[in-house]
């Protein structure tokens, strides 16, 4: 027997709070979760500071990954495997892409990649590429193999049912990160009926349709994403928390810079300062290091590094008001000169911080954008684009949202002693 | 503050006018794999690499009225074209900084073809690739498009062109 067919001698489970068990019977799959680049997984937090809102959400990328396994697994053998529409040798490519699809996240993912402009799918190919335990395992399936998933990561696989699995408008990853953040957080949106979708779903050609019966099904699921969004990946609180975060490493990487003198040497941060990291590097650092880090510099000289940090620790957060830099972008050129004058940085103490999302799209024919749409098949076999057949999904169809916060320390401008004025003029045009 | 909707609106301020989506695209993704500072995330999709972030980031940058967006009727298609109002140059000289090379690499790119672009852009995506396997694999994922012999060379002679423009 190959490697690639090997079955474990009996079958594994992972006690799971969505899915109630993950199961494993492929050896490959086995090896993948015990890989160190894999376990890195562990300490990277699946929603990075929403912890401090919510703070049930300490779940990890981990418990993810195995979620978003689980979820293709069950498609590709319980659903798929008797349509002869579906390739079976893909099975396992789809189920390694899924298992690793997140791997390359940094810590704290978003905010860490924004400050060293890095992204996190190009790491997650780098490390199934190189020199990794999980390449190596990869490889003893074949020696083109690491190739083959990541490809399916970056989309430009030649099977593009598989990418549709993993990545597309209704996905493995998708439907287990919003029921497993709606778990962790405790918020009741977020919840659809995901055992209807599984069942409903059919390969088609090139990609993965819905039979047009699952449609109810499907449109809460859309509904679901939109509430998560706006009302939990989207918090003002934890993006000030953001804010802080990215603000904290900038100004770290800004002493580096200069030549300052840290109480502690930020080695492990080093090549990210210098825009030069080595892979090795980049899957060492993990949260438990940024945390770890962050104690240290509480205790900086650099006032803004040691305030910034502690605030992160401490959940001392930035208030916010909300703006429109359309109607009025000179407001932060006003506040920009009062800082100066009242001796803030505004580099550090007033940022700007924006978001939008796009619920549902649909292809437009000839032009660039557009997701691949959600296909709904009907009893006669034609498709048909959900938004046309769903007024629910039609109403948010292609719109897009957008919001902009100011986010500034309250506690410093309310602050008595010197400037005060000045501070009070800044709250003032703050509307505060 | 806003450097990054303010950078996207230079683009278009340095380029004149843009014609087309796909090409506006192209050229914030070249420019920013010359390391110019844009944080707009892209992935590989049916035309190429394309950021859903620099989508969204142009039409809320029509809504503010930093750009005007005109449609028109191609018949199987519709032509976008993009310039910057009076509005938005104000607003990039407020908050965009120093970048070098990046007026002349806009007006190199923006004189190009979109098609052009798009292989260009699709070559700087697989570019941790040998050269003759990013032909390979832009061949694979680009079938329909057939690019010629020539066509790679020509873009291979451009991106060497462009790389003395990197900012460093």
């Amino acid at each position: 027997m190959s490697y690639a067919t090997k079955k474990l001698a009996e079958e594994k489970v992972f006690k799971d709070p969505v899915h109630r068990y993950v199961h494993v019977r492929d050896q490959v799959i086995w090896d993948l979760v015990a890989t160190r680049e894999f376990q890195r997984l562990r300490r990277i937090k699946q929603l990075g500071t929403t912890y401090l809102v919510f703070h049930g959400a300490e779940h990890s990328r981990f418990s993810h990954s195995l979620g978003v396994y689980e979820i293709t697994r069950r498609v590709v053998d319980d659903v798929f495997v008797d349509y002869p529409e579906w390739d079976n040798s893909e099975r396992l490519v789809a189920l390694c892409a899924a298992l690793l699809h997140d791997l390359g996240h940094g810590p704290f993912s978003h905010a860490f990649e924004h400050v060293f402009n890095l992204d996190h799918e190009a790491y997650t190919r780098a490390i199934i590429l190189g020199d990794t335990e999980v390449n190596e395992v990869l490889r003893r399936v074949a020696e083109d193999f690491p190739q083959k998933v990541s490809d399916v990561i970056e989309k430009t696989y030649e099977n593009q049912q598989v990418v549709s699995l993993i990545s597309s408008q209704i996905d493995a990853d998708r439907m287990d990160y919003l029921q497993r953040d709606a778990y962790f957080t405790g918020v009741s949106y977020g919840h659809f009926d995901m055992e209807r979708i599984l069942r409903v779903m059919r390969p088609r050609e090139d990609q993965i349709v819905i039979k047009s019966s699952g449609m109810h099904a499907v449109e809460d699921y859309i509904m679901s994403r939109y509430q998560m969004y706006w009302q939990v990946y989207f918090h003002p609180v934890s993006r000030s928390a953001e804010v802080i975060l990215r603000k904290t490493l900038e100004r770290a990487q800004e002493l580096y810079h200069e030549g300052y003198t840290f109480k502690v040497e930020p080695t492990p941060f080093k090549s990210f300062f210098d825009g030069n990291i080595e892979l090795q590097q980049y899957i060492e650092l993990d949260e438990t290091i940024i945390m770890t880090y962050f104690h240290f510099w509480t205790h900086e000289e650099d006032a803004i590094l040691s305030d910034l940090s502690s605030r992160f620790l401490n959940r001392r957060l930035f208030k916010y008001i909300e703006y429109d830099p359309g109607a009025d972008f000179k407001k932060v050129l006003e506040l920009e000169e009062l800082y100066k004058k009242a001796g803030l940085n505004a580099n550090y103490y007033l940022v700007h911080d924006s978001t939008s999302d796009l619920p549902y799209d649909f292809y437009r024919p000839g032009e660039e954008e557009g997701r691949l749409p959600i296909h709904l098949l009907r009893s006669n076999g034609e498709l048909s684009e959900l938004s046309r057949s769903s007024e629910v999904v039609e109403s948010i169809s292609g719109k897009r949202r957008f919001d902009h916060k100011i986010y500034f320390p309250e506690d410093v401008l309310l602050e008595n002693g010197k400037k005060r004025m000045l501070r009070k003029q800044i709250l003032e045009v703050l509307n505060r | 503050m806003l450097e990054e909707h303010a950078n996207v609106v230079r683009v278009v301020s340095l380029a004149g006018e843009v014609t087309g989506r796909k090409k506006l695209q192209k050229i914030v993704y070249i420019a920013k794999k010359l390391n110019y500072p844009f944080h707009e995330k892209y992935h590989f999709h049916m035309y190429g690499p394309y950021s859903e972030e620099l989508t969204m980031r142009v039409e809320e940058l029509c809504t503010m009225g930093f750009l005007t967006e005109r449609k028109e009727d191609k018949g199987s298609y519709q032509q976008y074209r993009y310039e910057v109002t009076d509005k938005g140059t104000t607003f990039t000289e407020s908050f965009c900084k120093e970048a070098g090379g990046l007026p002349q690499i806009i007006e190199e790119l923006n004189t190009q073809s979109a098609r052009f672009l798009e292989l260009v852009s699709s070559l700087l995506y697989f570019d941790e690739l040998s050269r003759e396997q990013q032909i390979v694999k832009v061949r694979t994922v680009k079938a329909k498009l057939n690019f010629t012999d020539e066509e790679f060379e020509h873009a291979f002679t451009f991106m060497t062109k462009l790389n003395q423009f990197k900012n460093n």
